[in-house]
């Protein structure tokens, strides 16, 4: 079988969701795409969820997105529809590449449309109880020839395998958040991974321009491996430092220092309110049983969510109300953990500014990332941190090592294969400036 | 054409900004003014200046493509809505795609020779930035011959000055010609930073010259043009008084407040036919030698230049074609200096196309006004130094792949 025969009938679950928009936006161009190359293909695509409603926000979804990326991709596109004498212009030749992406996808509430795809995407709800029995329908009516795709965060893939008895013909194939804009894909194959499939993942992500990094098969794999244990230092932090501050200075403090001394693109706070503060309560559910020497789990976490506090964004990428509530993407008012309401930043920011202290140099994330001179700036800015001995330099030193800990623990157990990769995960995947393994926090 | 029979002034120049990427105030999400907005502060600016509507006999206003960037026709209609002083006065729109502003200068200098008007008012607008760039180059595309769009590139006019670059660079050399091309766009940028209606006035790029030389990417763009290389899109409206000796007493002016028009050509190539030469601006080359024969001049009189740089290698090109470089060494020419604000001939002293901007309709009528602010020392931080021994100045308008162009020459 060839590329193309393996998307002769592609199947995307969860379409409807917030992941399976984007790989089904992505899908249905390559699949389009394909066909524009080889006039012979005839390739179908299913977008399958359960909510009648979620898929015709889909298709609205697909049209805007898919005209966007032609008006990006039409120097290609002239030269596809160059025998077509009757697309002239480029709004022509544009409208047409939109029509033919759109007329590829049929929507279905029904799991039994995905029966006897050649490929499945499954993006459904991050739980092995309800994935299980979903690829195992799929797996068994597919006679052994339908691939699958999970975009599981944290479930190990050869769980998975074996529970849904797939025989091999499954790959972790993690997008990041919106998928269609993140460059980076984690590429987990479970021991049992057929290398064919293996391969088609490598080329379909190569197709998609993105960038691959491998990761082994543990719980979390690189992404949250690194991310979950970012946020439970810092929470744990956070409430070591409330012995001397209230507890919302003390979130405050930690959400500055993590994003202006460690220059990134947002506070670790604020990256728990984007991926949502259950999903993150919920993917260390999933990794914990796998580590069994750690604890990765958040009694605060918890606490916040039993407060109805989630976080997380709504369908048109706004942010919801977590630690933070946001205007314009910007934090202005805070959480008291301990009431459930919120207190407006300025006060807050203004009570402990003073304690935090100076930057090494005036220098934020948005100047050093795209710089051109990215590595002076980093070095400078670091080797003036190492001399300074303020209250909040001391802080960003600690976040700084433990971050480079947990990088090289995601090597030395086997997630990683390597630290070129833990980094690559976290400067595409993240927008970090700089990998967590550095030399910058000696 | 003989001498003119009749001295022919131009006065009142007034340029509204040029809008668009790399104003600050640009915003593609947030409503902006329409076509109206530019027509009516342009044209008011000149009115000001010469006395109010009452003054003015008849009007010209030079457009491409209105019609179909802002769904509008018949422009000639807004002059009245500049002041209903010119309510029932004779009014023309004039179209000749990028060069729409020199024959609307050309037109109003006939109807002063025609004796059929003393003080005309003459415009030029555009507002391009109704759709996105993309689309934008459907609209543009216009400006060639239309069964060749099919196979163009989807950026049309970057296309086919990219295979003019492409065919130059195979016969002169590309590292050079590259090099003279980014230079260009330094020294446009350069001068734009003096002139507060720039589109890069805002402009604070330290090495303009390494942004210059980006290497053209042809999967995304077209292959041996870089953005840098293009003028970009633009809104805006540039308007001028064109006058009679009799007009200028009209309007209370001297000479000394305005410039001459010692000569003036406009040559039509046929739009069917592809460039004779790819290399070479042969049109720009014809109208140049028929306007300098008529003014009785040289190049080596020449003061200072705007051309029409819709292009960096349009630039080059034309340099070559005026004949102050031999064929294949425009580039040296620009990285001799001689054509920066400092050098021998300054060229386009407020940024020309890639620095000032391009709001199509209007370019023609910009040129027009910059000449008019160098030589009677109105240029504020753009002013360059004009030597009396040399007193004139030229301009240069392009429309299409060199088939529209108007050169008038001024004293």
């Amino acid at each position: 079988m060839n590329y193309t025969d393996r998307l002769k009938k592609v199947s995307v679950l969860g379409a409807a969701g917030k992941m399976g928009s984007g790989i089904l936006l992505l899908t249905s161009m390559e699949m389009a795409d394909q066909m524009l190359q080889d006039r012979s293909l005839s390739l179908e695509l299913w977008a399958i969820d359960l909510a009648p409603e979620g898929l015709r926000g889909l298709m609205k979804y697909l049209r805007s997105q898919v005209l966007k990326a032609a008006e990006k991709k039409t120097v290609w596109l002239r030269k596809m529809y160059a025998d077509r004498q009757d697309l002239v212009e480029n709004g022509e030749i544009i409208q047409a590449y939109v029509d033919e992406v759109l007329a590829l996808v049929n929507t279905s509430t029904h799991i039994s449309d995905a029966w006897g795809s050649t490929l499945v995407f499954e993006a459904i709800k991050e739980d092995p109880a309800v994935k299980v029995p979903v690829l195992k329908e799929i797996a068994e009516k597919g006679g052994g020839n339908t691939w699958f795709f999970t975009n599981t965060s944290s479930i190990p893939i050869h769980r998975l395998d074996s529970e849904a008895g797939m025989s091999g013909s499954i790959i972790g194939f993690h997008f990041y958040n919106p998928p269609a804009v993140q460059k980076l894909v984690e590429l987990i194959p479970c021991r049992n991974t057929k290398q064919e499939l293996t391969d088609f993942a490598n080329q379909y992500a190569k197709n998609l321009r993105k960038v691959v990094v491998p990761s082994n098969d543990h719980a979390g794999f690189i992404g949250n491996g690194h991310f979950m244990r970012d946020a439970l230092f810092a929470i744990k932090k956070a409430e070591k430092l409330a012995e001397t501050m209230s507890l919302q200075e003390a979130i405050w403090v930690v959400n500055r220092v993590s994003q202006d001394f460690l220059l990134r693109p947002m506070g670790i706070f604020q990256l728990i309110d984007y991926v949502g503060i259950d999903v993150v309560v919920y993917i260390m559910q999933v990794m914990n049983p796998f580590l069994p020497d750690e604890d990765l789990h958040s009694p605060f976490l918890d606490k916040l969510l039993a407060k109805g506090i989630r976080g997380g964004q709504f369908s048109d990428g706004s942010q919801k109300d977590g630690f933070f509530k946001y205007e314009k993407g910007k934090p202005v008012a805070m959480v008291n953990p301990l009431t459930g309401t919120y207190d407006p930043v300025g006060p807050i920011n203004d009570a402990t500014s003073g304690k935090i202290g100076e930057l090494p140099l005036q220098l934020a994330w948005k100047e050093v990332n795209f710089s051109a001179s990215k590595a002076s700036q980093l070095s400078q800015f670091y080797a003036a941190l190492k001399g300074m001995t303020t209250w909040g330099a001391e802080l960003a030193k600690e976040y700084g090592v433990t971050s480079r800990k947990i990088g090289e623990l995601l090597v030395n157990s086997g997630v990683a294969h390597s630290a070129a990769d833990v980094n690559k995960v976290l400067e595409t995947g993240f927008y970090h400036a700089y990998g967590p393994i550095n030399e910058y926090f000696n | 054409m003989s001498n003119l029979r009749r001295k022919v002034y131009m006065t009142g120049g007034y340029n509204t900004v040029s809008l668009g990427t790399g104003r600050k105030e640009f915003n593609p999400k947030k409503p902006r003014p329409g076509l109206e907005h530019y027509i009516k502060e342009a044209g008011q600016g000149c009115l000001s200046q010469i006395g109010g509507a009452a003054h003015v006999d008849e009007c010209v206003i030079g457009n491409f493509m209105a019609a179909r960037f802002n769904r509008q026709a018949n422009l000639a209609g807004f002059f009245p809505m500049i002041d209903p002083g010119l309510r029932y006065k004779a009014a023309t729109r004039v179209e000749g795609a990028c060069a729409s502003g020199g024959l609307a200068l050309t037109a109003g200098i006939r109807s002063v020779l025609a004796e059929s008007a003393e003080v005309v008012l003459v415009m030029g607008v555009e507002v391009q930035n109704t759709v996105k760039a993309i689309y934008g180059a459907d609209i543009l595309a216009g400006a060639g011959w239309y069964p060749d769009r099919k196979n163009g590139h989807a950026y049309f006019f970057p296309g086919q000055f990219s295979n003019r670059a492409g065919a130059y660079f195979e016969k002169y050399g590309r590292e050079n010609t590259r090099k003279g091309m980014a230079r260009w766009f330094r020294y446009m940028v350069e001068n734009a930073r003096t002139c507060p209606t720039a589109q890069e006035f805002h402009n604070t790029v330290a090495d303009l010259d390494a942004l210059g030389l980006t290497e053209p990417d042809g999967r995304s763009f077209v292959d041996y043009l870089n953005v840098f290389d293009c003028s970009k899109v633009s809104d805006g409206a540039s308007a001028i008084a064109v006058v009679s000796e009799e007009g200028l007493k009209r309007l209370g002016l001297t000479a000394k407040d305005a410039i001459e028009v010692v000569a003036w050509a406009q040559v039509e190539e046929d739009i069917t036919q592809p460039p004779v030469d790819p290399t070479e601006v042969s049109t720009i080359k014809e109208a140049v030698k028929q306007a300098l024969k008529r003014a009785g001049i040289t190049m080596e009189q020449v003061a200072t230049v705007e051309t029409h740089d819709c292009f960096t290698i349009a630039a080059v090109m034309a340099i070559e074609a005026m004949g102050l470089a031999r064929p294949g060494k425009g580039a040296d020419f620009i990285l001799d200096g001689h054509t920066a604000r400092s050098g021998h001939i300054p060229f386009n002293t407020t940024g020309g196309l890639i620095g000032w901007g391009h709001p199509v309709g209007a370019t023609g009528v910009h040129q027009a006004v910059t000449i008019w602010e160098q030589l009677t020392g109105k240029a504020g931080a753009s002013q360059v130094k004009i030597d009396p021994a040399r007193p004139y100045g030229m301009t240069v308008n392009m429309g299409g792949d060199d088939k529209t162009v108007v050169s008038i020459i001024y004293k």
